[in-house]
């Protein structure tokens, strides 16, 4: 029976095609609105680092004080003392701090100019801890980062830049006049949102070039070239003036494995606080946090407002569609009153009516749905006009998107059918014969 | 005519006259509130920078192998090579000027902190301390970037010093834009001693430009003109220098200035994205602003189609349905013109009910979006233009299938269907 109502269904979309188009497009471009800003907020929105995400804690310490803090929160980062003793205290399975630093690069082969490079200063914790794949060698180990060696990773399209592609690990590379050995070569990796920088970065920007030592960023003097945020009057030169000023510029990362551990961490951040606050170098009490990646996420806001708007305005969008999809199948239905009184009349019971029109509304559905799709497919094409190229890229039509767009058209169509297929259902047989 | 019979026969159509009356409602709801963030983006799109924008460019060099700037005598290198990209930049043919800066107005990389006209004040509490954004340059500046001086005096040479780029010290002088300094001075500014980041060290004003805009885009009218202009130098492995050139010759300058710095020192990362005009420098700003409105516009435009779609194919519905009540009508004496009106007073009535819930929902919605996000009250004006426009929409799509009706011939009032 459904197929010969789902054939009913394909040839009544021929009757009243006036309507029929009307419906179609109304889902088609509801369902495309949706969808198109969907792919972006499901991009945007995602868990970056699904498998860990629950075990890797970023902790920050308030340095600036109830005088100088935003509204009693911490700042974003830690400055250089907190973060060498968060370092120092190895009170973690696993931990890292990291910043951002760039530095220029001569690519060899035909182009004599330099090129510049962005990368991190890490431990070499960051490897294991955010699962970084790598194609040749590996990260560098706790020793190396005690001997402040000399040591970088490279990314795969910057091996493919210095090296053609091939293994170079062992070579050696010249960053900004100082020369580094290639210790390992990941493979393309840069999770979206850089949930591990959101200091620096709003989540989104092209891939790192490298990753090298931070101890030996710090022998190098090498300042971040991201954000750096200072308080109050502060007048100092030079480097270590920097380094032990109130100004936060490095994000600390935390690998905690239950939640035994995650308690044990917040107390140890918590006597941190009050140690210094013992020992005068903090005047108030201690204000720490330690958030894990998606409460991060959420902290730093990294979801535009752009694409919740965006993803709002197209479901109210959509809303309105079904509204008018009820309205048009209603009137569609009831158009044919005298069909449905013969066909009771000569058996056929609420239920079979019923079945009929919903199936009938889900051929509708599915017409509107492949309409969607295309429109779909053209919205996330031209998703770069609303948002930054970074954000854009990502948004894309990818299986479950199709699927998802016609499960959403054909279940939305039918759920709006509910009504009209009601009304056809309660047609009075004798009633509609009588006036023919 | 009497409102009665039209409002008996409807109460026969709930159905159809909630959907319509809600599909209003809800496109009411919609396209003011789309509207009105259109307008907002397009106003903060709208904003003045205070530069002259056109002829302007910026460009963004780093230095390979710079010595450190806490190298003994680093800063003082890193000074003199900033000196002398500068000069060879003067030397470029149809340059006007050139002036070293840390960031620039829309550009997204700024350094803030707080300004105040008492000492040791942090607390953004009352009117004697506010948020700024500093901009370090020389005495260039204000001809680079073509900012109106309106009281006092411009930076000269004399005034002009460098430090390291993350070196924190307190300036002798500055100069504040108009509406920095009308909020700290509101007697005027000139020669009155202001105090940045909550310090004691007294700094004068010497000079007020009209107006210069902060480096992000996205903030508030309270904020995007709070800018400081420092005579110092930054010197650090990197340097942004912003070039005015002659009318017209914008393309040929931006063209020649990489290898007029390559010559100074080919060491250097200059590639297609260090040198960018003001114009591309705002498009970027903005893109986000104007997709939003491009994307609400284009929403808002098929959101009333639909609606409209909508209208005509359930009033076709009840004309084909009422067809033999229609001829009835006109058999006992009813004009073409009392049946064409009929079907508008009928849509009046439904889009009528429909807009006084809109107006509701569009309230709520514009509430709901002002406490989750950057958005002010709707002005009455829009929500007024809203409900007008759905009236309108709602007696165009009505007319098509009304005219419909009004040539119902009497004739089908004897025929049985």
């Amino acid at each position: 029976m459904f197929a010969y109502y789902f054939q009913l269904g394909l040839r009544s979309l021929r009757r009243n095609p006036a309507l029929t188009a009307l419906m179609v497009m109304a889902i088609g471009f509801g369902v495309a609105a949706s969808m198109t800003t969907y792919a972006v907020f499901r991009a945007v929105s995602g868990n970056p680092i699904p498998g860990k995400s629950a075990q890797l804690f970023t902790p920050l310490v308030d340095n600036w004080g109830p005088q100088q803090n935003l509204q009693g929160e911490p700042p974003d980062a830690l400055d250089y003392v907190d973060a060498m003793a968060l370092m120092r205290a190895q009170q973690a399975k696993r931990q890292t701090l990291l910043y951002q630093v760039q530095m220029s690069v001569l690519p060899g082969g035909d182009r004599d100019l330099p090129v510049s490079a962005n990368g991190y200063a890490v431990y070499g914790d960051f490897f294991p801890m955010f699962d970084v794949p790598f194609q040749y060698g590996s990260g560098w180990s706790a020793q190396d980062d005690e001997a402040r060696s000399s040591d970088v990773v490279i990314s795969a399209q910057l091996n493919q830049k210095l090296f053609g592609g091939v293994n170079s690990v062992g070579r050696t590379v010249n960053f900004s006049g100082h020369d580094y050995r290639v210790v390992g070569v990941t493979r393309p990796w840069d999770p979206k949102p850089r949930f591990f920088d959101l200091f620096n970065t709003t989540g989104f920007k092209d891939a790192s070039d490298f990753y090298m030592p931070f101890t030996r960023a710090q022998d190098l003097q090498m300042r971040s070239n991201g954000g750096n945020s200072c308080r109050g009057s502060l007048t100092f030169t030079g480097w270590e003036d920097y380094r032990q000023s109130n100004c936060v510029w490095i994000t600390a990362w935390v690998e905690l494995d239950s939640a035994a551990a995650v308690a044990r961490y917040r107390r140890f951040l918590e006597g941190y606080a009050s140690d210094q606050q013992k020992a005068g170098r903090f005047a108030w009490s201690p204000n720490v946090r330690l958030y894990d990646v998606m409460q991060w996420l959420d902290v730093r806001r990294v979801v535009p407002p752009e694409s919740r708007i965006s993803l709002l305005v197209a479901l109210g969008f959509f809303a309105i569609c079904l509204v008018n999809t009820i309205g048009l199948l209603l009137a569609k239905f009831l158009r044919r009153a005298g069909e449905i009184g013969v066909r009771r009349a000569l058996g056929a019971s609420r239920r079979e009516i019923y079945a009929q029109y919903l199936i009938e509304a889900g051929t509708v559905g599915l017409a509107g749905g492949v309409l969607g799709l295309l429109l779909t497919a053209a919205g996330v094409a031209g998703v770069g006009v609303l948002f930054p190229p970074q954000i854009a890229k990502l948004a894309q039509l990818d299986m479950s998107l199709v699927g998802l767009t016609l499960l959403v058209a054909i279940i939305a169509t039918v759920l709006a059918a509910f009504y009209p297929a009601w009304r056809a259902a309660r047609v009075q047989p004798a009633w509609q014969l009588k006036s023919n | 005519m009497t409102l009665h019979p039209i409002l008996a026969a409807l109460r026969k159509h709930k159905a159809g006259v909630v959907l319509i009356a809600m599909q209003i409602a809800l496109t009411l709801a919609i396209v003011c509130n789309a509207v009105f963030i259109i307008g907002q983006r397009i106003e903060r799109v709208n904003r003045p920078t205070g530069l002259d924008e056109s002829n302007l460019f910026l460009i963004t060099q780093q230095w390979v192998d710079a010595p450190g700037e806490d190298t003994p005598g680093g800063v003082d290198k890193l000074d003199a090579m900033q000196l002398e990209d500068l000069a060879a930049l003067r030397q470029v043919p149809d340059v006007v000027s050139v002036a070293p800066i840390n960031s620039m107005p829309l550009l997204d990389s700024s350094w803030n902190g707080a300004i105040a006209s008492k000492p040791g004040d942090t607390q953004f509490r009352g009117k004697s301390v506010t948020r700024t954004t500093y901009y370090f340059s020389d005495d260039q500046m204000l001809p680079t970037l073509g900012v109106r001086l309106v009281a006092g005096r411009a930076f000269n040479a004399g005034d002009v010093g460098h430090q390291g780029f993350r070196d924190q010290r307190d300036p002798d002088i500055v100069i504040l834009t108009k509406a920095l300094a009308d909020k700290l001075f509101p007697n005027g500014a000139v020669g009155k001693a202001v105090y940045l980041n909550g310090g004691n060290k007294p700094v004068t004003v010497i000079g007020v430009v009209e107006r210069m805009q902060v480096p992000y885009a996205g903030g508030g009218d309270e904020v995007a003109w709070n800018s400081t202009l420092i005579p110092t130098r930054l010197n650090a492995n990197f340097a942004r220098y912003a070039v005015r050139t002659k009318p017209g010759r914008l393309d040929d300058v931006m063209r020649a200035v990489t290898p007029a710095l390559y010559k100074v020192n080919p060491m250097r990362v200059l590639d297609d994205d260090s040198v960018r005009s003001f114009t591309e420098i705002r498009d970027k700003a903005y893109r986000a602003d104007l997709g939003m409105a491009i994307l609400m516009g284009v929403v808002c435009l098929i959101l009333l189609c639909v609606t409209a779609a909508g209208i005509v194919g359930l009033t076709s519905f009840w004309v084909g349905q009422r067809h033999r009540q229609i001829g009835v009508r006109r058999a006992l004496g009813a004009r073409k013109i009392d049946i064409l009106h009929y079907f508008q007073i009928e849509n009046l009535l439904i889009a009528g009910s429909g807009v006084v819930i809109g107006v509701l929902l569009a309230v709520g919605l514009n509430q709901w979006l002002m406490s989750h996000y950057e958005m002010t009250r709707i002005p009455i004006l829009y929500v007024l233009t809203g409900v007008l426009a759905m009236l309108a929409i709602g007696q165009a799509a009505v007319f098509v299938p009304a005219r419909r009706a009004s040539n119902v011939p009497p004739v089908v009032a004897t025929r049985a269907v």
